[in-house]
């Protein structure tokens, strides 16, 4: 229990601190919101109008505390730079609960993509590293280029690619043709399943690898040899001890790309025109758009740390060695 | 081993090459807009089909769903399709009558009677009445309220009901162009404070929805006041994530019209596409601080414009497709016009440039940072093309890459550079883009400070003659020119990639994209 509460403690700090930083940060970097707001042909009447309606007036201390106050209420207040209609802007939580599904549903089907693919090829790639023979030799270390290649690519390419081969190639899905899961959930789950590939290939790899390593170092354990000495066949060997073994530091490491992911995968969302958070992001920044940004640094520190908190659970359920201390 | 090491040379390759970017972002949002009349049903005939849907790529987000208070270029271009004013542009470049019938101006020029049109229905059903437009000119005047949301209207002094046909505005002070700010949306009554604010306009496309980052839907007006017009049942103007991806979204078959194109992107889809092309009402120029301790020098900046070879601008930046200039004014304005382009030449002059760098006392050349949002690719890589030119001269150039809203706080307001260059977008007024350069001017963001200059746009802007008129602009040209206020360049092409299957496309001098023209051919 002294746990969960030091933990909640640490995150509730950490919101804080994060918020008051990327507060500070607004105040310091250059570019007025008005301004980009209004462009170079504003009338001084309507910049001031602009400047009171958005409480720009008032001191910094004050204007935190009026943001933090409106979100513990439950009110992140309203972009300052999207439009709801004709006379209103649109409330940041309207906003980014649109939004949001996009993302978490891209999270979801890249990291089902990441575990079916990614088990059964790092345990392949276990069998043939610890095997005898210039086939299992050659498997191994081509597994290895391959990864290693896949891993380096930049991912904005990577995107590109898939959209070149997929979409235009094969024709498989039109480019920029994103469908709202609001229309058609089919056919939303259809085109993620491509900006979801980009995210999951060098992840794949990353997570293969880890995996066959960790399999390899567990292989060498002396567990291994008296169970072989039992007469256990190779296979029972493989996936009934070691796998189980070899999966614990892959989830912690699963874990991260978790949090990576939900926190918004901006480039692949920019090249495949998805309407998520992390395009979002990049673009209320741009515009200044100081209440949505917060939001969303708050999000994401807090989804960051809820998933690790989540890990370090899971790993204190698989592994009954890690006590509470 | 020697095969492992071969593939993965390969491999590396393969990664490597995607580690570069090739340029083609124009991410623009001043870079549009269309000057002379190109028609395009000379690039495909057919006759023109009534319905369809049609995906038009946009560049930006759009800043307001108001009329009176957007101020993106981008946003204005679509909200053309959704609302009108007592008087709009048409596609020659003149005013049309538009929710107004007939209008006359007093003698003075400071009263103008408008007589409405019969039955101009706005998309809710409800006829156009004088109070319509009694308060939509209020409100954009700053009579409502005290604040005034367009500046050019904020002259007016007050609105009157004649008749239920008959609206008279007067205003402060006369000024023949003023005519233009009529095209000030006419909206319902009330409705910039009505909570439900859905944006309700008499245009020929009607508001359907809106999706930050997604992008604007309209549908056909189906009571709109021209007969006949428009085509398309539905416009889908769509937000483009990157114009790197812009050309996998148009190869991909997801968009129909894309404006804004780069050379290179042009090139790509020419094959497959109608590019149409035609200039911009855009002035590019590396504009310098008159207020820079070597730049207050009218040498120096002389030197600078005959160091700049524009052709070779043209060449590389804008494939050959834009228009050179030596002052502030649109070319297609043909009335006011008058080129200036053999006072430094088109060329590079490097001696005269050095003459005159060693008569203001730099015999060895100077430093000269320019300064460049680098959102725009267009400026940015006319910078480095200039910046290889004012070498040659032995002016030291050096490219400070700067983000928009901090070109927009330091270059443009705080007036924080030594030279930049950029775009300013003119609107139909010969006027609008010489205001600028008055010594006073809220946006002379380059300090240009001659008072021959402020006197005679007094005069041009008092003018009632248009004759009269043209010849003080002329004269304004010619002084901002002889005294190198800045280093005019060019008048950027706008190039637009549609589907074939399209046509009815049409260029305005103004930031439009008319979508009531456009229709489907029959195969």
């Amino acid at each position: 229990m002294k746990y969960f509460i030091k933990k909640l403690i640490t995150l509730i700090m950490t919101l804080f601190l994060v918020s008051v930083a990327a507060f500070l940060a607004f105040q310091i970097i250059p570019g007025d919101v008005v301004t980009s707001i209004l462009g170079t042909e504003a009338t001084p009447e309507r910049e001031e109008q602009l400047r009171e309606e958005l409480g720009l007036n008032k001191p910094p201390v004050v204007r935190y505390f009026n943001w933090a106050g409106g979100v513990l209420r439950g009110d992140p207040g309203r972009s300052y730079r999207y439009s709801k209609n004709m006379n209103e802007m649109m409330p940041v939580a309207e906003l980014i609960g649109d939004k949001l599904p996009v993302t978490l549903w891209l999270a979801a089907v890249a990291l089902v993509l990441i575990i079916l693919v990614s088990v059964p090829l790092g345990v392949l790639w276990a069998r043939s590293a610890s095997r005898s023979g210039r086939a299992a030799h050659f498997l191994d270390a081509a597994l290895g280029v391959v990864t290693q290649t896949t891993m380096a690519i930049p991912s904005f390419f990577l995107g590109i690619l898939v959209t070149y081969l997929f979409g235009i190639l094969f024709k498989l899905f039109t480019p920029g043709g994103y469908i709202s899961y609001q229309e058609n959930f089919a056919g939303f789950l259809g085109y993620l399943l491509f900006p979801a590939l980009s995210i999951a290939l060098p992840k794949i790899a990353m997570t293969a690898r880890f995996l066959r390593n960790s399999m390899l170092t567990e292989l060498k354990s002396d567990y291994v040899r008296t169970a072989y000495s039992k007469g256990c066949t190779r296979r029972r060997v493989m996936y009934g001890h070691v796998l189980r073994n070899a999966l614990m530091p892959v989830v912690t490491f699963l874990g991260m790309i978790i949090a990576e992911i939900v926190a918004g995968s901006i480039v692949i969302e920019q090249v495949f025109g998805l309407p998520g958070i992390g395009r979002l992001l990049i673009s209320s920044i741009n515009t200044r758009d100081f209440p949505v940004v917060e939001i969303l640094i708050l999000y994401i520190t807090f989804v960051v740390i809820f998933v690790y908190f989540l890990v370090d659970i899971l790993y204190r359920v698989i592994d009954p060695r890690i006590s509470e201390k | 081993m020697k095969k492992l090491l071969l593939l993965t040379a390969l491999l590396t390759m393969a990664v490597l090459g995607g580690c570069g970017s090739d340029g083609t972002g124009e991410s623009s949002g001043d870079n549009s807009s269309m000057e002379s009349v190109k028609d395009s049903t000379e690039a495909n005939s057919g006759e023109p089909v009534y319905g369809g849907s049609v995906v038009v790529g946009i560049q930006q987000d759009i800043d307001s769903l108001d009329p009176h208070k957007a101020t993106a270029a981008g946003t204005k271009e679509i909200l053309f399709n959704i609302f009108e004013g007592l008087v709009k542009p048409d596609k020659n470049g003149d005013l049309m009558k538009a929710i107004a019938s007939d209008y006359t101006v007093s003698e003075d020029g400071l009263v103008y009677t408008f007589t409405l049109r019969e039955g101009v229905k706005f998309h809710n059903g409800n006829v156009v009445t004088a109070e319509d437009v009694k308060y939509s000119l209020e409100r954009a005047s700053g009579l409502l309220d005290g604040t005034p949301l367009i500046s050019s209207l904020s002259v007016l002094t007050s609105v009157d009901i004649i008749d239920d046909k008959t609206v008279q505005v007067t205003v402060g002070s006369a000024n023949t162009e003023l005519i233009y700010s009529f095209m000030a949306a006419i909206i319902p009554a009330g409705s910039g404070e009505d909570e439900n604010g859905t944006p309700i306009g008499t245009g020929p496309f009607s508001f359907v929805s809106y999706t930050p980052q997604v992008g604007i839907v309209v549908k056909k007006n189906a009571d709109y006041w021209q007969k006949g017009l428009p085509y398309l049942d539905e416009v889908n103007f769509k937000i483009v994530n990157s114009p790197d991806t812009a050309l996998l979204e148009i190869q991909g078959g997801s968009i129909d019209i894309y404006p804004y194109l780069t050379d290179s992107q042009a090139n790509e889809l020419k094959d497959s596409f109608q590019i149409l092309s035609a200039p911009s009402v855009n002035v590019q120029a590396l504009f310098l601080n008159n207020a820079d301790p070597v730049l207050s020098d009218v040498r120096i900046r002389q030197a600078i414009c005959y160091a700049l070879d524009k052709d070779m601008v043209n060449d590389f930046v804008a494939g050959g497709n834009a228009t050179l200039i030596s002052s502030a004014m649109l070319p297609t304005l043909q009335t006011y016009y008058v080129d200036l382009n053999d006072t430094y030449g088109t060329g590079a002059n490097i001696e005269k440039a050095k003459e005159l760098m060693t008569e203001a006392g730099y015999p060895d050349g100077f430093d000269l940072e320019i300064t460049v949002p680098s959102n725009y690719e267009f400026h940015m890589q006319t910078a480095e093309v200039v910046a290889e030119q004012l070498k040659a001269a032995g002016i030291n150039a050096v490219i400070n890459p700067v983000e928009w809203n901090t070109w927009l706080e330091e270059c443009y307001t705080n007036r924080n550079y030594q030279s930049t260059i950029c775009a300013i977008t003119s609107d139909m007024t010969p006027g609008y883009l010489m205001n600028r350069f008055q010594t006073d001017s809220k946006k002379n963001f380059i300090n240009f400070a001659s008072a021959e200059y402020d006197e005679t746009y007094l005069k041009a802007a008092a003018a009632m003659d248009s004759a009269e008129k043209a010849e003080y602009y002329k004269q304004l040209q010619k002084i901002l020119n002889d005294e190198a206020g800045s280093a005019f360049i060019q008048v950027p092409p706008i190039t637009i990639a549609m589907n074939p299957k399209l046509a009815g496309y049409v260029f305005y001098p103004v930031y439009v994209q008319d979508m009531s023209t456009v229709y489907f051919v029959e195969n």
